[in-house]
């Protein structure tokens, strides 16, 4: 509860068939855990959009072999966008617990 | 009426004969309109009522069908799906209008995507969009009690509808449709025959439909003739259905007992999804070439990673024999293999990756980075010369240094398919060898593959062949080294009498060819 925290980080996502329906779940389910306000992008330029927002990631239809980068503001955001990074990194194998909503 | 047949595209295979059932779309009915305080409440409720009938579906579904089902619920509960549709009814617009138009804007962004994967999402969003305005006016989507052998057919299918429906002997033909759909996913979980992309399919409510769900075809109205070829086929399915699956997870051995190993050919870790590693000692081949296609450039070293560790976690510590790149030949790979005169005895396979080490030795990395994730075989493709193996485990020693491997290094072997490999096998320092009579047969009789007019040249049963064969089995026998088959032969029930004459106990192949060889090898007498 210091001034608000902010991170950035970027992963290379490299699942098969991009950003798709399960990995989009597990990625915001996993967003939604964290107090901080997450942002996704597929370049450092931006748009920037709301990671915790399924609809919105979705519509973004991000291919196979692309840079995500992802932005935090708030309470634990290094630790929010370690979590993600990890998450691409291991091809979304790794099981997302319970969201709190 | 006529016959008349259409061709589509398989999305489950299976066949049936049955009357057409016209699955019409369920949604909507007229209801009436109240204040926009009341219908911004009549919405939240409609939406919060489909995620509860959604999570109780869920809860009865497993696998596929929950992992779909949840993707439909966080896309609902997703406020920005709903927030132009209570925009507009602040604004004066009923509910139901409302909705329909905020979800006709979400499902455009799909239905115009370039890819093909998220372009059947829209299918996905109709489903919630119906799923919802059913709430809306109050009507259930219930069973409409298709008859039993039914083809139904219809535009698209949502997977709620699927659902919804009892698909035990019955079918589903689409005029539209895509095989990397949710509901095509489903059919394939559930066996049920589907056959898409059948355009022009005219609602014939009743008429007699074979849908032909191996080749992708449905015809309408058959001729008698007609019917009873595939009423013949049906059946024959159905026979050697049940008698594979008796044989499916168990161990194989010939009609004498002697045990036989079956591996499978993979080439991508998504032909193993669903399959249950208890139908065979391991994985035979996994063809690396075609992580190499359809993206932009080759694939980077932890793309390969990712696939090596999928396939080795699948296979629960049984044997993975990945085989590296295999370019060229048959298999060439833009700004990697080069334009040849004869390119199945060009630059391809090994000599291709010794040619371009860089490109080699990134795949090696990986190789080796995922090797803890499972028990990992090294297998290099056309060789001839002891040398190019040798200079290919330099390599290998190379990229462990780089990644800072430590223990063992994987078994290393190769593919016999060049005749020379195959007299000399005892020259080679491998630890495992496995035959590719694709390729054998073809140097060996000097003919090409394919539909060219000499089939009668591209048989692995002939002597000259199965001699290359019983000589390598020998050698590896007196040498103490695994000796399989990989090649199309190995699947094939009517070859494998043949080879187990040879002396070989291993045999790879495609997934779904693992019961009718099975049958075939307990049915093969003993040769010792």
């Amino acid at each position: 509860m210091s001034d608000r925290e902010k991170a950035t980080a970027s992963a290379f996502m490299t699942h098969e068939v991009g950003l798709h329906a399960r990995p989009s779940v597990k990625l915001t389910k996993l967003a939604k855990t964290f107090p901080a306000g997450i942002q996704l992008a597929l370049s450092e330029e931006g748009p920037w959009i709301d990671a915790k927002s399924i609809v919105r990631v979705m519509a973004f239809q991000a291919p196979q072999n692309t840079m995500l980068y992802f932005r935090a503001v708030g309470d634990r955001a290094e630790e929010a966008l370690a979590a993600l990074v990890k998450l691409v990194e291991d091809d979304f194998e790794v099981e997302v617990g319970g969201e709190s909503a | 009426m006529t016959q008349l047949r259409f061709n589509g595209v398989v999305g489950s295979r299976g066949l049936l004969a049955g009357p057409l059932a016209v699955l019409r779309d369920t949604a909507a009915q007229a209801r009436d309109a109240g204040t926009p305080e009341q219908e911004a409440a009549v919405l939240k409720a409609a939406i919060e009522s489909s995620v509860e009938s959604l999570s109780l579906l869920i809860a009865e579904s497993e696998g596929a069908a929950a992992e779909i089902l949840a993707f439909q619920v966080a896309m609902l509960e997703d406020g920005e799906l709903s927030a132009e549709a209570f925009a507009a009814i602040a604004g004066g617009t009923a509910a139901d209008a409302a909705w329909r138009a905020a979800l006709a804007a979400q499902i455009e962004v799909f239905a115009s995507a370039d890819d093909d994967y998220f372009r059947a999402r829209s299918t996905d969003l109709t489903d919630l969009r119906d799923r919802v305005l059913r709430a809306l006016c109050g009507s259930e989507e219930g069973d409409v009690g298709l008859p039993p052998g039914a083809v139904a057919l219809a535009d698209d299918l949502t997977p709620s509808r699927f659902l919804a429906q009892e698909w035990a002997g019955r079918g589903i033909a689409l005029r539209a449709g895509s095989a990397s759909s949710h509901v095509a996913m489903l059919a394939r979980a559930y066996s049920v025959p589907m056959v898409l992309n059948l355009r022009d399919v005219p609602e014939a409510e009743g008429t007699l439909a074979l849908l032909d769900a191996e080749e992708g075809a449905v015809t309408l109205d058959p001729a008698a003739g007609e019917q009873a070829a595939f009423a013949a086929r049906c059946s024959a399915l159905e026979a050697s259905k049940i008698r594979q699956a008796a044989f499916l997870t168990a161990p194989a051995a010939t009609a004498g007992g002697a045990p036989v190993g079956i591996f499978l050919n993979v080439t991508l870790p998504e032909d193993l999804e669903g399959l249950d590693p208890a139908i065979c000692d391991g994985i035979g081949l996994v063809r690396t070439e075609f992580l190499f296609h359809g993206h932009e450039g080759l694939p980077d070293e932890q793309t390969q990673v990712n696939a090596y560790e999928k396939i080795l976690r699948w296979a629960q510590g049984r044997p993975v024999i990945v085989r590296t790149l295999d370019a060229g030949g048959d298999k060439p790979i833009p700004g990697l293999t080069r334009e040849e005169e004869n390119p199945f005895l060009g630059l391809r396979g090994l000599r291709l990756c010794l040619a371009r080490p860089e490109v080699f030795k990134v795949q090696l990395r990986a190789l080796l980075r995922a090797a803890p994730a499972g028990t990992l075989r090294i297998m290099l493709p056309m060789v001839a010369l002891p040398e190019e193996l040798e200079e290919a485990r330099a390599l290998l020693i190379e990229a462990a240094t780089e990644v800072g491997f430590v223990g063992d290094l994987p078994p290393l072997g190769i593919m016999v398919e060049i005749p020379a490999a195959a007299l000399t096998l005892d020259r080679f320092a491998i630890d495992f060898a496995s035959i590719g009579s694709n390729d054998l047969v073809q140097f060996t009789l000097a003919a090409a593959r394919g539909g060219n007019g000499l089939e009668r040249l591209q048989r692995a049963d002939y002597p000259a062949v199965l001699r290359l064969i019983a000589e390598s089995v020998e050698r590896a026998a007196r040498r103490g080294i695994e000796i399989g088959l990989c090649g199309d032969a190995g699947g094939d029930p009517a070859l494998i009498p043949a080879l187990l004459a040879t002396g070989l106990r291993r045999f790879s192949m495609a997934p779904s060819a693992v019961g009718a060889a099975k049958e075939a090898i307990a049915r093969s007498a003993d040769h010792g």
